[in-house]
């Protein structure tokens, strides 16, 4: 077997299913964003004001939160999934929910890993926000509501990009949507000829299957679409870091 | 460009919300879990056996395919319906601890070891399995092993048991991944693997690997069997559907399908059927 022939007509294949928008692996990208993109919003709804309670309340436990934060952005996905997994099967103490190998699962594991993530780096660009500029507010007459106001617009470029770096790293993941979505299709799903969707399979978990099979076209092909998302997460990004 | 024609492509193809709804008259398909090991899925044998049982039944097949380990685990635990699997005795005890019932055989086949064609360690001329895997140990040929919880693990060990050998060392290198993955590290390391024989003959023409010893019926049998979770034990099973799935697998149609499957594609059947080996 040539490997440079190999590799080149499995990049032609990986072209052919992107382009005739073959069904299976669009439902893969589907499963991906809407996985990855409700995860990360209901993370943002919760990392956001997290940040600011973090930046201007006093409480006690404050510091270990902090801690927590920053620990978190750091989790394993691999025990993350593994964790929720053991909490949700039937056999454990959340398995009344019914919520193993489904979407929900998945986005529960994600909101736990981006959340973090989101708090951290918000946390950080609301610190960056020059110290006179709330001093004025207050000089002015302002009380703490409209500090947390004048902040928020000084600092949302910066959360903007927290929130995209929270997406660009749940579209990425892989391990801990792996154990508790486990990676289902519908009975069929073969890429350019079946008629299977995909259920709880997403780009990474996806590439991870048909690697298992050694369908590289396939792999490739859901490996373009993953790069070309997270590219343009990551361009809006730049853009709006660039803005700041 | 490119990504906003893709994204509004998955828009169009995926109805919101499931992604089951048939006709209007039809009731929605009942969904049964089936947690089931990586040869059966890879080869592509349950995309053919599961769309006939499927459309009989208006019911969808979600299948979780891993190795037999953990598809036993998920079982365990109430996360499937029923499994599909081929480690005997991981298997007795799992019905002997009251996890499963209704164990029923339905299909085999055959391990095989492959290697590279020019067979290094000379394993063509063995007596039997151990015999063969002693000889790869003696002259320390490259071994790749599963290394997972998977059914072909599980009888590599066995086998390695059966030679009084314990395998280490820079030419056994333990992978931690599905038999395709496996196959393909073996063929970049020239080495030799012990793989079910579906799932090899599925993959024959990505590989450079042959088979090199098979037909131990002692080691090298591999049989199939299907098994229900217990109600007893998880009352939101599906028992019902299950022992339905149960009973398809060794019907005369499903039967049928096992002897066949592969025969166009690889010039020979990756399966035998255990119940009906004859055409009706």
């Amino acid at each position: 077997m040539n490997g440079a022939e190999f590799l080149y007509g499995g990049a032609v294949k990986a072209f052919e299913l992107i382009i005739n928008l073959d069904p299976y692996v669009m439902s893969i990208t589907g499963v991906s964003i809407k996985v990855s993109g409700t995860a990360t919003i209901l993370a943002a709804l919760t990392a956001i004001p997290l940040a600011f309670a973090l930046s201007f309340l006093n409480f006690r436990g404050k510091q270990g939160l902090i801690t927590l934060v920053n620990t978190g952005m750091g989790l394993p996905p691999v025990f993350v999934g593994l964790f929720i997994y053991v909490m949700l099967v039937p056999a454990g103490p959340l398995g009344f929910l019914k919520m193993i190998l489904t979407q929900e699962a998945m986005i529960l594991a994600q909101y736990i890993l981006v959340t973090p993530i989101i708090a951290g780096i918000s946390l950080a660009a609301i610190k960056a926000v020059p110290g006179p500029i709330i001093e004025t507010v207050y000089t002015l007459g302002g009380r703490e509501k409209d500090a947390v106001i004048t902040t928020l617009k000084e600092a949302k470029f910066g959360i903007i990009t927290a929130i995209l770096a929270g997406l660009g790293r749940a579209l990425a993941e892989v391990g801990a949507i792996l154990i508790v979505g486990g990676n289902i299709a519908e009975t069929g799903s073969i890429a350019g000829i079946g008629e299977g969707l995909s259920r709880t399979r997403t780009l990474t978990t996806a590439i991870v299957s048909e690697t298992s099979k050694w369908d590289i076209s396939t792999a490739l092909a859901l490996g373009i679409i993953l790069i070309s998302l997270n590219l343009s997460v990551n361009l809006l990004a730049n853009f709006f870091r660039g803005r700041d | 460009m490119i990504l906003i024609s893709l994204i509004a492509g998955c828009v169009q193809k995926i109805p919101a919300g499931d992604l089951t709804s048939t006709t209007k008259t039809a009731p929605p398909p009942q969904e049964l879990v089936l947690a089931t090991t990586t040869s059966t899925c890879d080869t592509g044998l349950l995309d053919v056996l599961n769309k006939k049982f499927e459309e009989t039944n208006n019911v969808k097949i979600l299948t979780v395919c891993e190795g037999t380990g953990k598809a036993i685990a998920t079982g365990e635990l109430g996360a499937a319906d029923v499994v599909m699997v081929h480690a005997v005795q991981a298997e007795l005890i799992a019905v002997a601890n009251g996890s499963f019932i209704n164990r029923t055989y339905m299909m085999y086949n055959y391990f095989v070891i492959i290697g590279p064609e020019n067979d290094p360690a000379g394993i063509k001329t063995a007596k039997n399995a151990s015999d063969a895997l002693s000889k790869i140990a003696a002259r320390q040929s490259q071994f790749i092993s599963r290394g997972d919880e998977s059914g072909t693990y599980k009888m590599e060990k066995s086998i390695w048991k059966a030679a009084n050998i314990t395998p280490a060392g820079t030419w056994y290198q333990s992978v931690g991944k599905g038999m395709g993955e496996t196959i393909v590290t073996a063929n970049i390391k020239e080495g030799y693997t012990l793989s079910d024989r579906g799932t090899y003959l599925s993959m024959k023409d990505k590989t450079d690997l042959r088979i090199l010893f098979e037909a131990d019926q002692t080691y090298l049998f591999n049989p199939y069997h299907v098994m229900a979770v217990n109600p007893a034990k998880f009352q939101n099973v599906k028992y019902d559907l299950a022992i339905r799935y149960i009973n398809y697998t060794t019907s005369q149609q499903a039967q049928d399908i096992i002897r066949d499957f592969g025969r166009d594609k690889y010039g020979e059947a990756l399966f035998t059927p255990a119940i009906i080996n004859e055409r009706r």
